[in-house]
């Protein structure tokens, strides 16, 4: 059976303005419990790759510049 | 090499301790079996990363059972927690725990995480049990994660993060010999040779869905899928009393504690929606869940937390720990909805069904060393079988089990497993990697937590078990010859996917076995309403024999402290007498 994509809106949203994975930072991918977060090949800015999220908030808090919003995921929002 | 992409590869590390699971119980038993022996070589692997791992991830509210002097006693709490549990409780490990917590206490608090503290500068301690007195507040609970991780770096301990276990390896005589995990990024398997080994992977938290449907909704941390229990399961070890479901009163949909520990000593409480009190006590027990499911079906259903009536500024302090630590989203969760707990009470549910010695009963059964049932084995925190123990009780039988576990290194050599086992479990966990084409993990998750909430959630009944297993069987085909994934973050998923199917056939045979009721609600079955103590005053102990699963009674060791006649059923009068 062939899979099929399926859209999902994610919880986790990241300001490119603000993200400075450019410049090596990995912090919200490094601390995320869900492993979640990923870094963009096409933007080099941090995004939210899987949506599995806690919303339980590490990325946010953690984040050097702030960069980093958690929303409540749709389905229970 | 992309993220994710799989690799072929395998090393082999061996240690003196390793510890599986670096969230609260983890970090605990690591620190202490380094200082305990500190020519030890101890290892903690971690399935995400230890500085943000666990249910502890963003902080705590407080302390649920803190035995304090002048507040409670050792002997007072281990009465109230038998009583809360039905009875069915070895005491010893429950004892053991009420008189080291407080030396706990004092060491987490010189590691600068702080406890509420009154103008005498005693502990400031709260009433939230049916009996005694053993609620301490943090008011800088967001560190404690932080404070730990900090004592970790300066013992020097070596930490494994991105390592998922998947299962123990064991010797010809039934010893712990170590463990294998895989990287959840790159799918490279990791052989640790261990002398002892110590589980502290946490409640299985992803068992039932949340009626969201949100695969990760869940009330535990959502990386808590049960693995800890399936891996056990496989190495021999017995499991206590599964079908002691855990079920808790949640915010409905958010999911997360309503949290009538933080606001109940400030006068909240839980209501049906006249706005009436119906339960006396809002300790999290079988008997309380079961009287909070009556109301909810009844006409006087749903169930709220009532804040209302409070003073503005009571709501506003309330509002500021509920908000702030533990689980920080839910100030958002309410501003969507244009909740304001000055004016409207909180819509409350209960949640999915779980394994959890933390808030209930069902773990890898322990004795009062946190040791299993199999040799050089330890088990701690949620998953271990000492029943209400929350995250005091993670730290303090963490620590025994690290202490107990870097002496126990010091009499035995590393035992020898079989090369072929890890084939074995190399070909089980790479196979959903070799199909082109077949079922991903979300949908065999999806389907058997869906399962698990149609047959399984309480109240229990006979044939809807026999059907759930029958379910469960067919999942385990497709899973087993049908699953595939297609890079290593999708590998950890169905990885965990087996974890949780493993939990599921667990939960329905323990389940099973009990023919009575007993725990409120967490164990309700309706064929077998009532409680028979003639037939089941007893443990009962899940284990693998001859490969398959099989169920046996073990009796309850003696009490240490006596419980009176008339306070056996104190925790079964719950619900507000009429006209109260
Ligand atoms: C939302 C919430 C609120 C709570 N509030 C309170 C409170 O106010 N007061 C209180 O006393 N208690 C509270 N508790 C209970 C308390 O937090 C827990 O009992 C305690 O933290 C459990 O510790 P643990 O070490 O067993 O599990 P955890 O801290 O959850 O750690 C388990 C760890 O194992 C890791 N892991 C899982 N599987 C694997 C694997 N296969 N390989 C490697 N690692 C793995 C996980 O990533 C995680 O880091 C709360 C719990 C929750 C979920
Ligand atoms: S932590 Fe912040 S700055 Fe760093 S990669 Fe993530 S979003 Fe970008
Ligand atoms: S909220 Fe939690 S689970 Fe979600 S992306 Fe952030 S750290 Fe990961």
């Amino acid at each position: 059976m062939p899979l099929a994509t399926q859209p999902s809106t994610v919880p986790v949203v990241v300001d490119n303005d603000k993200c400075i994975a450019e410049k090596g930072c990995r912090v919200c991918v490094d601390v995320c419990p869900l492993d979640v977060l990923r870094i963009s090949e096409m933007t080099n800015k941090a995004y939210m790759a899987y949506d599995e999220c806690w919303y339980c908030m590490p990325c946010a808090a953690d984040c050097p510049t702030q960069a980093v919003t958690v929303n409540i995921p749709y389905l229970l929002k | 090499m992309t993220m994710d992409a799989i690799l072929d590869d395998m090393s082999e590390v061996k240690c003196d301790v390793l510890v599986i699971g670096g969230g609260t119980a983890g970090p605990m038993a690591a620190l202490k079996a380094k200082q305990k022996n500190p020519d030890a070589k101890v290892i903690l692997l971690e399935k995400a990363n230890v500085k943000r791992s666990g249910a502890i991830s963003m902080g705590m509210d407080g302390l649920n059972n803190a035995v304090i002097p002048g507040y409670a006693t050792p002997e007072q709490y281990v009465k109230e927690i038998t009583i809360a549990n039905d009875g069915i409780v070895d005491q010893k490990p429950v004892l053991k725990y009420a008189e080291n917590c407080y030396d706990i206490i004092q060491e987490l608090d010189s590691f600068g995480i702080r406890f509420l503290k009154n103008e005498n500068g005693d502990f400031d301690v709260k009433k939230v049990h049916h009996i005694g007195t053993y609620v301490l507040p943090m008011p800088n609970g967001e560190t404690v994660k932080r404070a730990l991780y900090r004592q970790l770096r300066r013992a020097r301990l070596l930490i494994s993060n991105r390592y998922m276990a998947t299962r123990l390896l064991t010797a010809k005589d039934g010893r712990v010999a170590g463990a294998i995990g895989v990287n959840t990024r790159n799918g490279e398997f990791l052989v640790i040779r261990a002398k002892a080994v110590i589980l502290c992977m946490g409640a299985a938290g992803r068992l039932g869905l949340p009626t969201s449907g949100y695969l990760y909704g869940t009330y535990e941390n959502a990386a808590n899928s049960g693995d800890g229990y399936a891996m056990a399961y496989h190495a021999g070890a017995k499991l206590a009393n599964l079908e002691c479901f855990q079920i808790n009163p949640l915010i409905k949909d958010y999911n997360g504690p309503a949290c009538a520990y933080v606001a109940g000593p400030f006068g909240a409480y839980t209501a049906n929606n006249k706005g009436e009190r119906f339960i006396e006590c809002d300790y999290w027990s079988g008997q309380m869940m079961l009287e909070f499911f009556n109301e909810l079906q009844s006409g006087k259903g749903p169930v709220f937390l009532k804040m209302n009536h409070l003073h503005e500024k009571t709501v506003a302090e309330i509002a500021k720990t509920l908000h702030n630590v533990e689980r920080p989203t839910r100030g958002d969760f309410h501003e969507n909805r244009k909740t304001d707990y000055a004016k409207d009470m909180v819509e409350m549910h209960i949640s999915e069904i779980g394994f959890c010695s933390g808030h209930s009963a069902s773990g890898v059964f322990v004795d009062d060393f946190a040791r299993t049932t199999v040799p050089g084995l330890y088990a701690a925190g949620d998953m271990a079988s000492v029943p209400h123990n929350y995250m005091l009780g993670a730290f303090t039988n963490g620590a025994v089990a690290g202490e107990h576990a870097a002496e126990y290194c010091n009499e035995v050599d590393w035992a020898d497993f079989d090369a072929a086992d890890v084939a074995v479990e190399k070909e089980r966990v790479m196979a959903p990697t070799k199909r082109e084409d077949g079922i991903p993990p979300n949908q065999i998750e999806y389907k058997t937590r869906r399962l698990v909430n149609d047959y399984l959630q309480p109240p229990k009944v006979t044939k809807k078990f026999e059907l759930g297993q029958a379910r469960f069987a067919e999942v385990r085909e497709d899973l087993e010859q049908g699953m595939m994934v297609r890079n290593a973050h999708e590998l950890m998923r169905s990885l965990e996917a087996a974890s949780i199917l493993d939990c599921a056939d667990m939960a329905a045979h323990a389940s099973l076995y009990r023919t009575e009721s007993r725990w409120g609600l967490y164990h309700l079955r309706t064929d077998y309403p009532e409680k028979d103590n003639e037939n089941w005053f007893c443990h009962t102990l899940l284990g693998k024999v001859d490969g398959k699963m099989a169920s046996e009674k073990k009796a309850i060791e003696d009490y240490v402290v006596p419980i009176a006649e008339d306070e056996k059923d104190l925790y079964d009068k719950q619900r507000v007498a009429a006209g109260e």
